[in-house]
């Protein structure tokens, strides 16, 4: 078989092929459902309801979706500039800790900060950590050619083992019965309830308005205009005179920032400390989420949704009718390759025999 | 703590832990020097592992035997590896991206399918694992060790003997460094590269089953933990050459046992830092290995391009 581009992108294709992909999961989801030995309709059903036919269902989803949104915004302005910032989780829990940091250990020094001095100084030690954490990987990409996604990803797996060296030892919540947890924030510095009896807190409008401000840059400022053309092609945007190593740079800052406030609003949204599996691989599924969403920074907060509320709804259907909860990983991997290969077709078209002359 | 380390390096059981633990660092890094030579990344390899070593070890814990596990862990990884080569050779998809997809497929699919197998248990099963070649290998610290090993060390030189020597490597590497003129020559790019695809991702998966049916007795979630991207730096420390991927899994396997140990020792040098320190400098020392090798490293040409016919 071989790929001819199509002269124009074929609008049928265009509306069909996210329906065939969407198709195609709910096939393969199926068919796990039905090897675990559930009714395939019931179990839909639940998970539908379990992520989102409640109120309780979207305050879940909603408190899911908040760290979701922000490691989509972080894997999508990245991957925009084709720097492959895989290395989300380990910001995600650099920034966490850089924010427990600055906002819990300061208790009985007697240099006790005003919270609306201390919150912002907080918020931006964990942008500053997560920037800084991907900062190494960003110059030995520009400067000696260095695979970033490799780079990154062994990262990850450092700086999980400098957390839990942390929670072991400085860090250590000593209150905590000796489990692995940091010190915690005060009240004063945790973000409020979004709304009463839930666990949905305003770190869920801080996610969207850096949507909105990532997608305003993009479409609009100057830096947003360097990332297209580096991620357009590197060639011709050199050849414009663009410094690309500068703007890879700052596109790294960017991304890491907004990784490691994901860790930040979780713990003073959520949790209150850190943890060692304070996050079940959100810096993984920003990456999945930015690729769903055609990385773009509106699409990212609705597949952050479709995300958690898979994530969510998941859990409560395999209370209900016992199917694995890893049937939601397994579903959005799918979904990934199969809006990969459909959004292939809009552009191209698959001939499956060669033509005679043989070209 | 010299001494200590004197200690260490004279005993055989420090070399036999040093062995065990490159092996599925060579199987796996040979796996991605293969798909790689051809010239497509396999970020898959994480996934692939963890798919043939719950692959293998359900075959041996229904029954099979456990050649048998060791090639169905072949065979799926060759399916995954199929299915990469589908979406970046086929559909010139990014290799980054896909390679990232089939990690993240294989390693929900092996943790569904384990847990859909065994709903409600507390400790992993467990199966016989490979034995020891103690009774019929007559060489020291090598018949510590399973058949497996023999195998990866064996691997090396057929793996490059058939790069450098045969028609089919030269073939392979041609469409790594220059599809076009391959296809010149009347070879199909499409076929070397997926089968190279396959055959290096069977090898992953041999690499994954090695876990479960050799060093130790059970599936674990994390059990590859990192492995795979360890074999993906390791590849572009050996410059992409069999005889210096043994040497680089080696050398990495010497520091992971030596941490260990030292871990392990109570007082002395292991009282000097806590242990997650040690824990680090494996994933340390493979970022140093791609730093210090970067400048002079010899990428094959079509690394990563996709190839299309007619098209330039």
């Amino acid at each position: 078989m071989r790929l001819e581009k199509r002269a124009s992108p074929s609008p049928a294709w265009r509306l069909a092929a996210p329906l065939l992909a969407l198709l195609a999961t709910l096939l393969i989801g199926s068919l796990l459902v039905a090897w675990a030995g559930a009714p395939i309709g019931k179990a839909y059903a639940l998970l539908l309801e379990g992520g989102f036919g409640s109120r309780f269902a979207w305050s879940e989803t909603l408190t899911r979706a908040t760290p979701l949104i922000l490691t989509g915004l972080a894997a999508a302005v990245a991957f925009r500039a084709r720097l492959f910032n895989i290395g989300a989780e380990g910001q995600l829990y650099i920034g966490a800790l850089a924010a427990v940091a600055v906002g819990g250990l300061h208790g009985g020094t007697g240099y006790e900060l005003s919270p609306w001095l201390l919150f912002p100084l907080m918020m931006a030690a964990a942008a500053l950590a997560g920037a800084l954490l991907l900062l190494g990987p960003a110059l030995l990409k520009s400067r000696l050619g260095v695979d970033e996604v490799v780079t990154t990803l062994l990262l990850n797996f450092f700086v999980l083992l400098f957390v839990s060296w942390m929670l072991d030892g400085p860090m250590k919540d000593p209150l905590a019965m000796g489990w692995p947890q940091s010190v915690g924030l005060q009240e004063a510095l945790q973000l409020d309830k979004l709304i009463a009896r839930s666990r949905v807190h305003s770190g869920l409008l801080w996610a969207i308005v850096a949507a909105l401000l990532l997608w305003g840059l993009l479409k609009h400022g100057t830096t947003g205009f360097e990332i297209r053309a580096v991620g357009a092609g590197p060639t011709a945007a050199a050849f414009a005179g663009m410094p690309i190593a500068w703007v890879t740079v700052k596109v790294a800052l960017l991304s890491g920032a907004l990784a490691g406030l994901a860790g930040a609003i979780e713990v003073a949204g959520r949790t209150g400390y850190v943890t060692l599996d304070m996050s079940p691989g959100y810096g993984y599924s920003g990456i999945v989420i930015a690729m769903l969403a055609g990385l773009h920074p509106l699409g990212v907060v609705a597949a952050a949704v479709f995300v958690a509320g898979l994530l969510v709804g998941a859990d409560s259907m395999s209370r209900a009718v016992g199917v694995p909860t890893y049937i939601a990983d397994v579903i959005v991997a799918t979904a990934l390759i199969a809006m990969l290969v459909s959004s292939l077709l809009i552009n191209y078209r698959i001939r499956w025999r060669e033509r005679r002359d043989g070209r | 703590m010299g001494a200590e380390i004197l200690d260490l390096l004279s005993g055989s059981a420090f070399w036999i832990a040093v062995l065990r633990i490159a092996t599925p660092l060579i199987l796996g890094t040979l796996g991605v020097l293969l798909c790689e030579r051809a010239g497509v990344l396999n970020l898959g390899i994480e996934g692939i592992m963890v798919a043939g070593a719950f692959a293998g070890w359900l075959t041996v814990y229904q029954g099979g035997g456990l050649w048998t596990g060791v090639a169905v862990a072949a065979l799926v990884g060759a399916l995954l590896g199929l299915l990469h080569g589908w979406l970046t050779v086929s559909l010139s998809l990014s290799q980054h991206v896909s390679g990232l997809g089939i990690t993240l497929l294989a390693t929900s699919l092996a943790s569904y399918a384990y847990r859909v197998s065994f709903p409600k248990v507390e400790s992993p099963p467990t199966i016989q694992p490979f034995a020891t070649m103690e009774h019929w290998l007559p060489i020291p610290v090598l018949n510590a060790q399973t058949p497996l090993t023999l195998l990866a060390l064996l691997l090396v030189p057929l793996l490059a003997w058939g790069l450098n020597r045969t028609p089919l490597g030269l073939a392979v590497r041609m469409v790594g460094e220059n599809p076009a003129a391959a296809e010149g020559q009347g070879l199909s790019v499409a076929r070397l590269r997926i089968g190279a695809i396959m055959a290096g991702s069977a090898l992953m998966g041999v690499a994954g089953a090695f876990l479960t049916l050799a060093a130790f007795n059970a599936f674990y979630f994390n059990m590859v933990n990192g492995r795979g991207w360890v074999c993906v730096a390791l590849v572009v420390f050996a410059s992409w050459r069999p005889g210096k991927a043994l040497l680089g899994a080696l050398l990495f396997a010497f520091f992971d046992a030596l941490q260990l140990r030292l871990q392990q020792s109570s007082g002395g040098a292991g009282g000097l830092l806590p242990y997650q320190v040690y824990l680090m400098l494996p994933y340390l020392l493979s970022i140093v290995a791609l730093v210090l090798v970067a400048r002079k490293a010899a990428y094959p040409q079509a690394l990563m391009k996709p190839y299309r016919k007619g098209e330039r």
